[in-house]
């Protein structure tokens, strides 16, 4: 279809954007291994002591059990509220649908600045105190929708006449739910709160304003970078975060690599 | 089928895996005796030289947050809902502080320390209101003026240097509206004509004129630093190569060998006075004690003295800034402060009154659109 | 895998059966189930907290306690419209600018590798390109912008990479082109994702049936494909439109002295000089430019993309 041209075009594009996006990632990884802490380049020469130094740190370790937690805490509201959300605005036309799938859309396309300046002041107001939970719950505000893409594009590709031969079958609504939609729509439920967990453990700008004085990582990292005096730490620390989230995204992208049931090619 | 199943046993092992990354370090909290003093501070105030053997010896620990400005310890203090314990606020945040309710009196029979302050660090009035003291002094210093040896041969004796085309893309200033009492020192000295007495009370005509200087240099600048590791990535790197500086900044950059040296030009310099204050919603007031009664001893006072570059107000560090760094008691003025502090323009909060009768001066909302106004022209 | 192999009692059978049968006459009350707990989150935590904001711009601050006054007032407003002193309207452009120029530098960027994932790689090679570009999600989203600031700073790799080949410094650093630069690489994988999706969807006889037709390569794609991903890259650049609009850390971390940006003024207003009334008020601009975005973005079927 494509002329060959075209196709070692396309590759060399590929492999050009493959390495924009990796370089800077590289680089800090190198720096994690840098002796000395000035950041110039070429570094100074190899050392792991930077990852002792980091693992020492109990500001550090704390600030990786919240981050944790709160990914944990907002991926589980998100794959629950996402994935009701999903099967009530699929399966289901009613008036002011269209209305109800774009507010949901506003916690994603909003600034992150507004949202989190939006929900300080509503905790302000209603006197709850920053605290993990306060967290948990900004996250999964937008992590919600990161669910419902993932579900909704599942469902998308289904076809609903399954559900109907399920129940032409014999089967009430748990079995058909249990036997025919779970395997259908699990591994995008996976792949989606896997991302919202990604989403929810990065996050730096709501997390500002609704984590009063708690750190999760992404906050101590900006901390530090502000300081500028533990940067080797925080490259340790980046290079440590991509290493432990390679098998979880893996996992992700081979469960989502059956795309459905009825896949038109 | 055989796929379900291993999916089953995967979900479960995630499920217990997850669960127990709950539950077991909410276990691990309870276990610190002594309490967390949470605290907002300067760069460099919470140095693990004198913070570990803190820890050790009372059992409190200490987790800290570094602000770049005075007005961002303020909102911290705002929008954190009380959850810190401890701040260093400089005179600037001081007033705002507790005219906001958000520090508490501390009764300064419990700090023996604080007798040994010098004389005008006792009460001096940007912490101490109708007697009560809403913290205690910490120390004191100037903001210098740095910049890199080898890049600048010969860079005079004045602050004209921050302000000259010579330097176009080469400076670097902080990222904070109090900046503009800087420009208005400036001013005072080098157009008498403009009638600044004090570089924080500006008439409408006076504030102009300064930010109409600003806006003229923010064509030289390379970039606002918001702290002092910012500032010194900057000058490290080469990116720039002068500009206002705290001393804790050229100790880091020297210590890393970059040539570097800073001064107080002619014309004088702001500064600051900081303070420990205590948040009013602090229930760990037994460790905030413990806190000051160290922080305030002498031979802590003269380590954070000759670590930072600033000047301890405990009259007794002097010997131990010697043993120290040989001569450094001299260097910071910390034996008779008295006329090196009147030197100084201490931050203040900037507020319509200004002592003439007349109410018009700028107050520090208008200095903080106007600086949002200098750095967008 | 028969369907009467499960273990339930005959009685607990019958119950779910009859309660099935409720749910299966009375489809509204089954939407309410399930769309009611998502939508009273929604309602009642994120749209009453954006109304909070809301109101508060009408509201002063006191310069020096930083308390919100609750003097209604129209003042933040009209300091933001002003067009005598235009320096937030001016702001404001320069972050939409900038957003634009993002926005179509990652849709060029990300094209040609999502159709090459979508349609020419085999499925293990798509599967790697897959797990390459979603990685760089995971990592620290401030390192990724620092890690820029390392390689573009006077001393660092790019600037040695250019003497290594004899060339001049770059002088990138601390520059609107580098915030560009910074801002199109962090927000890629969001615009090749959805566009991945889409093109991923086009059916093969599309292709054909249009070569049938006659068209050749440039037509085909003009005429077939590009219509059918628009909705992916309309979905992608939501992220990067209102992402880059919104951006405070990118601007403070990268930036140099004209990286005054929607982000980082609202910031500033809210983190440091304690005016949350005039944040908010601010806030409302980037949110009225993003609503209008959202709803071209509607219209060219953005949505079912995403």
């Amino acid at each position: 279809m494509e002329t060959r041209r075209l196709r070692i075009g396309l590759v060399a594009w590929t492999v050009f954007v493959v390495a924009f996006l990796w370089v800077p990632l590289l680089v800090i990884c190198t720096y994690a291994f840098n002796k000395s802490n000035i950041q110039d380049w070429p570094p100074a020469g190899f050392s792991t002591k930077w990852f002792g130094t980091a693992w020492d740190n109990p500001d550090v370790r704390d600030a990786f059990v919240l981050s944790v937690k709160a990914g944990i805490g907002a991926t589980a509201f998100a794959v629950v509220f996402g994935t009701l959300l999903a099967f009530g605005l699929q399966r289901f036309q009613f008036f002011g649908r269209d209305v109800i799938s774009f507010l949901f859309i506003l916690p994603i396309a909003l600034p992150g600045i507004v949202t989190g300046m939006a929900l300080n002041r509503f905790y302000d107001v209603a006197g709850i105190g920053l605290s993990v939970w306060t967290i948990v719950i900004g996250h999964a505000t937008f992590c919600m929708v990161i669910v419902f893409n993932n579900v909704v594009a599942r469902l998308r590709r289904t076809s609903p006449s399954l559900i109907e031969a399920s129940q032409d079958l014999g089967a009430d609504g748990w079995q058909t739910f249990r036997f025919v939609t779970w395997p259908t729509i699990a591994t995008s439920l996976v792949a989606g709160g896997l991302l919202a967990f990604a989403l929810s453990f990065d996050e730096v700008i709501v997390t500002y304003f609704t984590a009063g004085s708690n750190n999760t990582l992404p906050l101590i990292i900006f901390g530090y970078i502000r300081e500028g005096l533990r940067l080797p730490v925080v490259n340790v620390i980046v290079f440590a975060v991509l290493l432990l989230t390679v098998v979880p995204v893996v996992v992700s992208v081979r469960l989502t690599r059956d795309t459905g049931v009825l896949r038109q090619r | 089928m055989r796929r379900v199943k291993r999916r089953h046993v995967a979900f479960a092992v995630a499920a217990a895996a997850l669960l127990a990354a709950f539950i077991v370090p909410s276990l691990s909290v309870g276990a610190s005796q002594g309490g967390t003093l949470k605290m907002i501070a300067w760069d460099g105030y919470l140095d693990a030289k004198w913070v570990t053997p803190f820890e050790k010896q009372s059992g409190c620990k200490i987790q800290g947050k570094v602000a770049g400005s005075s007005s961002e310890m303020v909102s911290l203090m705002r929008n954190s809902g009380g959850q810190y314990d401890m701040v260093s606020a400089s005179g600037d945040a001081s007033l705002r502080l507790i005219y906001g309710g958000y520090v508490q009196p501390v009764d300064v029979s419990k700090i023996p320390q604080w007798k040994q302050f010098q004389a005008p660090f006792k009460s001096p009035p940007n912490n101490t209101v109708d007697g009560k003291h809403y913290g205690i002094s910490l120390q004191f210093g100037p903001n210098t003026l740095l910049y890199r040896t080898d890049k600048i041969k010969n860079i005079g004796n004045s602050w004209a240097a921050i302000y000259n085309p010579k330097y176009k893309g080469k400076l670097t200033v902080p990222d904070n509206a109090i900046q503009i009492a800087d420009a208005a020192l400036y001013l005072m000295k080098t157009k008498p004509s403009l009638g600044i007495k004090d570089p924080y009370e500006l008439n409408k005509t006076q504030f102009d004129a300064t930010v109409s200087l600003l806006k003229q240099q923010k064509k030289l600048v390379k970039k606002y630093w918001t702290g002092s590791g910012d500032n010194a990535q900057l000058i490290k790197s080469g990116d720039a190569w002068l500009g206002p500086s705290w001393p804790l900044t050229t100790g880091s950059l020297l210590a890393a060998k970059v040539p570097v040296r800073e001064f107080i030009p002619k014309e004088g310099a702001t500064g600051w006075l900081d303070t420990w204050m205590l948040s009013a919603k602090s229930k760990n007031t037994d460790c905030a004690y413990k806190w000051y009664r160290y922080i305030s001893s002498p031979k802590v006072q003269a380590l954070q003295g000759v670590t930072w570059g600033e000047t301890p107000v405990n009259s007794k560090a002097c010997p131990y800034m010697n043993k120290l760094s040989k001569g450094s008691c001299k260097i910071y003025h910390a034996a008779e402060p008295l006329a090196y502090y009147r030197s100084l323009y201490f931050w203040k909060t900037p507020v319509p009154d200004c002592g003439n009768g007349k109410k018009d001066c700028m107050d520090f909302s208008k200095w903080e659109n106007a600086w949002t106004e200098i750095k967008a022209s | 895998m028969a369907v009467d192999a499960s273990s339930a009692g005959p009685a607990l059978r019958g119950a779910r059966r009859s309660l099935s049968a409720f749910f299966w006459r009375r489809p509204w009350l089954k939407v309410t189930a399930l769309l009611g707990p998502p939508l009273a989150w929604l309602v009642l935590i994120y749209l009453a907290a954006l109304a909070a904001l809301l109101i508060s711009g009408f509201w002063t601050s006191d310069f020096f306690t930083g308390r919100i006054v609750h003097d209604w007032t129209l003042e933040n407003f009209k300091q933001v419209f002003s067009f005598s002193d235009t320096t937030y309207l001016r702001i404001a452009w320069s972050t939409i600018w900038m957003a634009a120029a993002v926005t179509v530098t990652d849709a060029v960027l990300a094209f040609p590798i999502a159709y090459y994932m979508a349609r020419i790689a085999r499925p293990r090679t798509r599967a790697l390109l897959f797990v390459l570009v979603l990685l760089p999600l995971w990592s620290s989203y401030i390192v990724r912008v620092y890690a820029w600031r390392v390689i573009l700073q006077e001393n660092g790799i790019l600037n040695w990479a250019l003497h290594g080949v004899g060339l001049p410094d770059a002088n990138l650093a601390f520059t609107n082109t580098s915030m560009w630069i910074v801002f199109s690489y962090v927000w890629l994988p969001f615009m090749i994702l959805p566009v991945f999706a889409a093109l991923e969807r086009i059916p093969d006889n599309y292709l054909e049936a249009s070569a049938d037709l006659g068209a050749r390569g440039f037509r085909t794609f003009r005429s077939v494909i590009l219509p059918l991903a628009l909705p992916g890259l309309v979905a992608g650049s939501i992220f990067t439109f209102s992402l880059t609009l919104g951006d405070y850390l990118t601007p403070v971390l990268i930036g140099g002295a004209n990286a005054q940006f929607i982000g980082n003024v609202v910031f500033n207003n809210v983190g440091i000089a304690n005016n949350v009334p005039f944040a908010a008020a601010y806030a409302v601009l980037p949110v009225l430019v993003i609503a209008l975005y959202l709803a071209i973005a509607r219209k060219l079927g953005a949505f079912e993309a995403l």
